[in-house]
């Protein structure tokens, strides 16, 4: 992180929250340069404490560990929000005085740096002349431009205070259901810029002597369109807050103030040390390269956007290097990403830099002692302008989801790598699903009330296929790792849309010697609405995750919706129904049971924008597998006929793809040929040798397609816009091609509108405003 | 620490493993020796002598030559794909899923990328046919070289002596 020194200080009063008679700016620039000077956090080259009095360290992180959690817990049970209050979307994270993150509560741990960042801002934005940082204090922070991941994620941060002085900072997190952006709906899309991205508060002081402040309550909650969950949600954050300050007073009523003050500091190292350590002790060192897409086709005549320069076809490109050096730290550069664009897909560095640890706890950091000296001891680099790193103030991010997961997907096949080399075969994962779809919409309920919803069944999709067993079933998403489909009778009653079935997907887990987990489908029948609405959000024509070793990556998404079905009337006369069993669309059965003037929608826009329901109406949320592992020829026959009778592979797919000779007896039983599946299994390896070309061969013929210039235009704005980012990129592109010096392409000659591409203001350029720099640019 | 059994490690890579050892394998801190005894037991498993150093796949290994000492990249079945500072892919065989019909042998309709905007390329052993990947990129993308292993660090790290030529 950079070290920013030259802030406004008019009328500031330095060193009055400090004990150390610093402002909070120059004492986190202090920390910032003695770690930079001695690479040591705030040059702790011991742990002092840590060392001559273990027990005393363990007891005060165990008092905060197990208060966060425990705040956790009760705080939850005060918000209606299923959100909340089912899928757990919340957490509580304590700060040092500089903003590090000390110990965090389970839950939404992305949040681990999200908060800090904020913390960051106001500590170098001299928050403490004005608006004054003061005992019974609370901020409320939502923007994205200083680090949230998406708007409806709404920060309550809270100072701590010992006999007068700033001792740290305690903040808490909830995903709201809705921030009152153009579309409803907690990540809803149709907005291109932050002007529709909801609600946008910016560190406001939002209460004094423990109490939020009238102002902010009535014009919050007449900026969203659920009032009633966003106040319940406030109140979560607060008494969270408030219960966990209350533990860090006892704490250092019984430890003394400097032993807190000396753990606050040593804690970070520790942690620093710690990733370090168990880098050495799983991964292998050296260069991993890795890459990861996902779509954005917004040309489609269901994406209705405000501005015509958003009406196009776009590619997210991630590709990542991770250098694991000889000191065990490591360096993830994202040099070649694609540019931000018009839609509510872009993040930002502290998105990544902080939301990274989410994934990380589930494999290299499996630990409760995560903070901020994690971010320590890894590098990040996040190139200016591209999506990682607007360089635009007017970026939309309510759903930077679709692009953290997708991207992320590559990194756990960069780190299997490692542990499959050093045999740590139970660490290794092929990648997360992409967790989606997003139902979401909203507009009047079945109570009357103006509603918007947004279904976390996506907490749990199928998870990625591992060396030694396949992937989870319906499990899991990457960025909640304790997910959990909720409750069918709960989403009735916080949605007016009937549960006509949910059943596991047939075929979304890719294939492979271990499969990906399986993701599920819901298929939901709109009811007691009166004015409703519906979008789609999740990918369709691409897949972000890929397989690992051999594996396919998982089924990619499609769309069902269907209007005018004319079920309300098939109900009544006792007529079939479609009942969320739909296993093969080689053979869509759906269309079976509906009425003959049935508009139906099936095929692979799987992002929209809000179109109108009716009751009667159908929404198929189909939640994605993960990727498999390994040459699928390799799965046992065994397995390959549990998944038959499972209906978790279509037998057409069993013969075509697992080699297998299968019969099926008068029960509906499947059986393998054992004998001659093997035999099978020869003949395809055949059959690949004689179909496929000499890699070297192939690459002459795309080269030929390159010079011409042959691909969709999709594919080729892409490329030109990690081009014209990255002079790195196109080199290494043009040296593997082998073409031409004076080969380019350039987005203007595609014909495609270019917003933004060359003329753009970031954020820094506003006047007094001082952003706090996370990564290399 | 944690300390298994050569023949644990190997119920491991069969997928054999009772779930209370390979639980304990995931929640416990890593046993360091697991190198050893896992190229140990992989050594056993093909018909060849040049010694495993780095496995990259189920069929796939960085070996030293018993010849050499060279450090190449090696299918199970014997197949050589040159140095292993070289991209193995380059040497491979390759199909490329570039069509719905061809994605339509994977996966039922709708549920394979769209071949405009993805594609599968299918990286196969040009002797035995063992899908060593699959890679799932747009059209025109270089081929991705993977894994650029640092493999004397790595012998550090692990405490044993690293091949002559890394
Ligand atoms: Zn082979």
């Amino acid at each position: 992180m950079t070290i920013q020194e030259n802030i406004v200080k008019a009328g500031a009063a330095p060193g009055s929250l400090l004990k150390n008679g610093l402002t909070l700016n120059d004492n986190r620039n202090r920390i910032l340069k003695k770690t930079t000077d001695s690479g040591y956090y705030g040059g702790l080259t011991e742990l002092k404490f840590k060392e001559s009095d273990p027990i005393g360290f363990e007891r005060i992180f165990s008092k905060l560990r197990a208060g966060l959690v425990n705040s956790r817990e009760v705080a939850k049970k005060i918000a209606a929000s299923p959100i909340v209050e089912q899928e757990g979307e919340l957490c509580f994270t304590l700060y040092n005085v500089a903003g590090d993150c000390i110990c965090t509560s389970t839950g939404i741990i992305i949040h681990v740096g999200t908060m800090g960042a904020a913390i960051k801002y106001m500590i170098q934005n001299n928050w403490e002349d004005n608006p004054g940082i003061s005992p019974g204090d609370m901020f409320t922070n939502n923007d994205c431009q200083i680090g949230n991941v998406h708007p409806c994620d709404i920060m309550t941060i809270v100072p701590i205070f010992h006999d007068g002085n700033l001792i740290g900072w305690v903040g808490g997190v909830t995903h709201v259901i809705d921030v009152g952006a153009v579309g409803p709906g907690s990540m809803s899309n149709g907005q291109i810029q932050r002007f529709g991205d909801g609600i946008q508060i910016t560190c406001r002081k939002t209460g004094i002597n423990d109490t939020p402040m009238r102002d902010w309550l009535h014009e919050s909650q007449r900026n969203v369109r659920t009032p009633k969950y966003w106040i319940l949600d406030e109140k979560t954050r607060i008494a969270g807050c408030h219960m966990i300050r209350d533990i860090v007073e006892e704490t250092v009523v019984e430890e003394g103030i400097e032993a807190y003050e000396t753990f606050a500091m040593e804690v970070i190292e520790d942690g620093r040390r710690g990733l370090i350590s168990r880098i050495k002790a799983m991964t292998i060192p050296g260069k991993y390269n890795t890459v990861a897409f996902v779509d954005v086709p917004y040309t489609h005549e269901d994406v209705h956007v405000p501005s015509p320069f958003a009406k196009v076809d776009t590619i997210m490109h991630a590709p990542c290097t991770i250098t694991i050096k000889s000191n065990a730290t490591w360096r993830l550069d994202f040099e070649g990403c694609s540019r931000w664009g018009w839609h509510t897909y872009n993040a930002n560095p502290v998105a990544f830099t902080s939301g990274i640890w989410v994934m990380m706890t589930q494999t290299l950091v499996p630990t409760e002692r995560i903070n901020d000296g994690a971010r320590y001891a890894t590098e990040f680099r996040m190139p200016k302008g591209t999506w990682t790193n607007p360089d635009d103030r007017r970026t939309a991010h309510s759903d930077a989801w679709h692009f953290l997961v997708s991207s992320w997907s590559s990194l756990w096949r960069a780190l299997s790598r490692s542990y499959f080399g050093r045999g740590y075969l139970e660490e290794v994962n092929a990648g997360n699903s992409n967790p989606c779809n997003w139902l979401q919409g909203g507009g009047i309920n079945q109570e009357e009330e103006i509603h918007a919803v947004n279904s976390f069944e996506t907490a749990a999709c199928g998870t990625g296929a591992c060396a030694v067993k396949d992937g989870l079933n319906h499990a899991a998403a990457i960025w909640n790792p304790e997910g959990d489909m909720g409750d069918i009778e709960i989403w009735e009653l916080a949605e007016p849309l009937l549960y006509m079935g949910r059943k596991i997907k047939t075929n979304t887990g890719g294939y492979g010697k271990y499969r990906g987990g399986l993701g599920f489908e819901t298929l939901r029948m709109v009811w007691g609405s009166a004015d409703w609405t519906m979008f789609f959000m999740g990918n369709g024509y691409m897949n972000s995750d890929w397989g690992l070793m051999g594996g396919y990556p998982s089924a990619t998404g499609y769309r069902f919706e269907a209007h005018k079905t004319g079920l309300l009337d098939r109900i009544k006369e006792g007529q079939s129904l479609p009942l969320g069993e739909d296993r093969d669309p080689d053979n869509p059965d759906y269309e079976n049971h509906l009425g003959p003037d049935a508009i139906v929608k099936r095929d692979k826009q799987c992002i929209t924008t809000e179109a109108i329901y009716e009751n009667g109406d159908l929404y198929l949320n189909y939640l994605r597998g993960g990727p498999g592992f390994g040459d699928p020829l390799d799965r046992k026959i065994e397995e390959v006929r549990e998944d038959l009778n499972e209906n978790f592979v279509l037998p057409e797919y069993a013969v075509k793809v697992y080699g297998v000779v299968i019969s099926q007896d008068s029960e509906g039983d499947w059986t393998v040929d054992e004998a001659k599946t093997i035999a099978r299994r020869m003949a395809i390896r055949k059959e690949r040798i004689a179909r496929a070309v000499p890699t070297r061969k192939w690459m002459e013929e795309e080269r030929g397609r390159i010079m011409d210039k042959k691909a969709s235009v999709q594919v080729q704005q892409m490329f030109a816009s990690s081009f014209f980012l990255s002079e790195d990129f196109l080199g290494k592109f043009k040296s593997f091609w082998d073409l031409p010096d004076d080969w380019e392409l350039k987005e203007e000659s595609l014909g495609i509108p270019m917003f933004g591409a060359k003329h753009h203001m970031d954020l820094s350029e506003l006047p007094d405003v001082h952003p706090v720099v996370f990564c290399e640019e | 620490m944690s300390t298994y059994t050569k023949k644990q490690v190997k119920d491991l890579v069969d997928g054999d493993l009772d779930w209370d050892t390979l639980h304990k394998m995931l929640s416990m801190p890593k046993d360091i020796e697991r190198y050893s005894n896992y190229v140990s037991v992989l050594q056993d498993q093909v018909s060849w002598d040049d010694k495993i150093i780095i496995p990259v796949g189920p069929h796939l290994y960085i070996v030293e030559t018993v010849k050499d000492k060279e450090l190449v990249t090696k299918c199970r079945c014997g197949h050589g794909f040159g140095d292993y500072t070289l991209n193995w892919k380059l040497n491979a065989l390759v199909y490329i899923r570039d069509s719905e019909e061809k994605m339509n042998q994977v996966y039922p309709k709708l549920m394979a990328p769209d071949t405009d905007w993805q594609v599968y390329r299918e990286y196969y052993c040009p002797t035995c046919g063992t899908m060593h990947d699959v890679e799932v990129p747009t059209p025109w993308y270089p081929v991705m070289h993977d894994f650029e292993p640092d493999i004397k660090t790595f012998f550090d790290w692990v405490g044993l002596p690293a091949p002559v030529n890394a």
